[in-house]
């Protein structure tokens, strides 16, 4: 579980996140949503310790973030998996060796073993065969699945995911919130996806925070969002064509 | 201010990149790979460019000298100082900015727009260890670039000189050996490892601070050559003045 309470971050003295207040929870898919410059992906960052927030409290499992030591720091970042908007695939590395790296890096585990934790991921993302290819030789939805499997192999307690779905066409992305829903529940994780696509909401939106302008506008869940009559809510939900068609069907009763 | 923002942050990056090491059997690793990539991978550049370029302050010194008072020998005398002094050491290392600085800065330029700098850090590897380290351990076998650079120079204007019939071959050989300082040699290679420190963390500045997409990237390796080049021409002045004057 993360919490996050009364967060606030500014960029050269514009005030970017202003008071956040939401708790991430565990063994559920928790989504950021929110236009593109509502704050989505520096609140993440913040989470990741990748920004320094101004002011407000971030707590890994109740102990706030600002005081773990170096050391804590270091073993806290070897439970967090992070999905990339665009994969962040060591291009110079084939699959196996991009999956292998985490466990390259913080076990030691002998080669064998590591392998075949590998090839056990690559299987659970449905990529077994495809060990020996570059980052290059595969499409972008492959790219995606390579990354959730690099993300989950150190076996993580918290997963983050910076628009994992965007650029994939609807099918590939349906499969890829699923996939993330799936491994959340079976390996019981924190995981938080930044989007801004309402399919996935729909698909996986179990605890939602919703950002406006830097304000958290609305929470709660896929349920709850395409009932409220928050107008904040409203306008960003039905602000694709098939949704709003959706809407104007249920309000006729069809 | 800027400069002085851009000076301190590369100082900032120097100390980070000596913090934190990654673990030893992946660093081994990622040094023998940047060996191949800087140093192995700029031999056959460097040979060619030497070999001729020697061939030619050969060629240059013997058609100008037309006083018969003047010693031939002086054509091997001039290629050597000119080849060991400068050549060797300071063009080859402007030549090495344009092709293992930009290769440094657009790789790192590249990883940095992918979030792959992001991806390092956020599972909690020291970046700056990782990326730059082995650069600098690598290019500490760029001194052996420069004395086979000496070398394939001295061959070449041995070649252009006797083989043109400029210079018979022993009072060349006789010219190589004349007054010569074995401190100019030490002075060759004391700046060579300064400028081997320069080639790989200047260039690696301008890629990992570098902002925007792929066309920033390209911006930032013509920034890098010039900096770099401007770098190495300032320490050069300074390291001669100071050990040669």
């Amino acid at each position: 579980m993360i919490e996050v309470e009364n967060l606030h971050k500014a960029f050269d003295g514009e005030e970017v996140l202003k008071g956040i207040d939401f708790t991430f929870e565990k063994s559920k898919t928790n989504l950021i949503i929110g236009q593109s410059g509502s704050g989505k992906s520096v609140l993440l960052k913040c989470m990741l310790g990748l920004f320094t927030p101004e002011k407000g409290v971030i707590k890994y499992d109740g102990k706030p973030y600002s005081r773990f030591t170096e050391d804590e720091r270091k073993d806290l970042s070897k439970e967090i998996g992070m999905v990339f908007q665009g994969g962040a695939l060591f291009d110079s590395m084939t699959v196996e060796e991009n999956v292998m790296f985490p466990l390259k890096m913080f076990t030691k585990k002998q080669h064998k073993e590591n392998k075949k934790r590998v090839k056990e991921v690559l299987k659970r993302v449905n990529l077994d065969g495809n060990e020996k290819k570059m980052p290059s030789e595969i499409s972008g939805g492959m790219q995606k699945r390579v990354s959730i499997a690099r993300a989950i192999v150190n076996r993580p307690k918290y997963l983050f995911c910076d628009e994992p779905n965007s650029g994939l066409d609807p099918k590939t992305a349906t499969v890829i919130d699923n996939l993330i829903q799936e491994i959340t529940h079976e390996y019981d994780i924190t995981t938080i996806i930044i989007t801004h696509d309402m399919n996935s909401v729909l698909e996986i939106g179990e605890n939602i925070a919703f950002l406006k302008d830097g304000v958290l506008a609305w929470k709660g869940d896929k349920s709850q969002i395409f009932k409220t009559d928050d107008e904040t809510v409203t306008d960003f939900v039905y602000s694709s064509n098939l949704f709003q068609k959706v809407r104007e069907a249920q309000q006729k009763g069809l | 201010m800027n400069y002085l923002h851009s000076i301190g942050e590369y100082f900032l990056m120097l100390k980070g990149t000596f913090r934190r090491m990654t673990k030893t059997s992946v660093l081994r690793s990622l040094i023998f790979k940047e060996i191949d990539d800087l140093i192995v991978g700029s031999m056959g550049i460097v040979s060619f460019l030497s070999f001729f370029i020697g061939a030619v302050v050969a060629l240059q010194t013997a058609l100008n000298l037309n006083n018969p008072l003047i010693p031939k020998s002086l054509v091997a005398y001039a290629a050597r100082q000119s080849i060991i002094l400068e050549f060797a050491p300071t063009f080859i290392s402007i030549i090495m900015a344009g092709k293992v600085g930009s290769y440094i800065t657009s790789s790192i330029g590249s990883m940095n727009v992918t979030e792959q700098i992001d991806a390092l850090e956020v599972m909690g590897i020291n970046s700056l260890n990782y990326l730059i380290f082995p650069k600098i351990i690598a290019m500490l076998f760029y001194p052996f670039v420069i004395a086979i650079s000496m070398f394939l120079g001295i061959l070449g204007a041995y070649t252009a000189a006797v083989m043109g019939g400029f210079v018979p071959p022993d009072i060349f050989v006789q010219g190589l050996q004349e007054d010569f300082i074995p401190f100019h040699l030490v002075y060759a290679f004391i700046k060579t490892f300064l400028f081997a420190f320069i080639l790989a963390t200047v260039p690696a500045y301008h890629g990992y601070y570098m902002k925007g997409g792929a066309l920033e990237v390209g911006e930032a390796s013509t920034t890098s050559f010039v900096w770099t080049s401007v770098v190495i021409i300032i320490t050069n002045y300074a390291v001669t003045q100071l050990l040669l004057s």
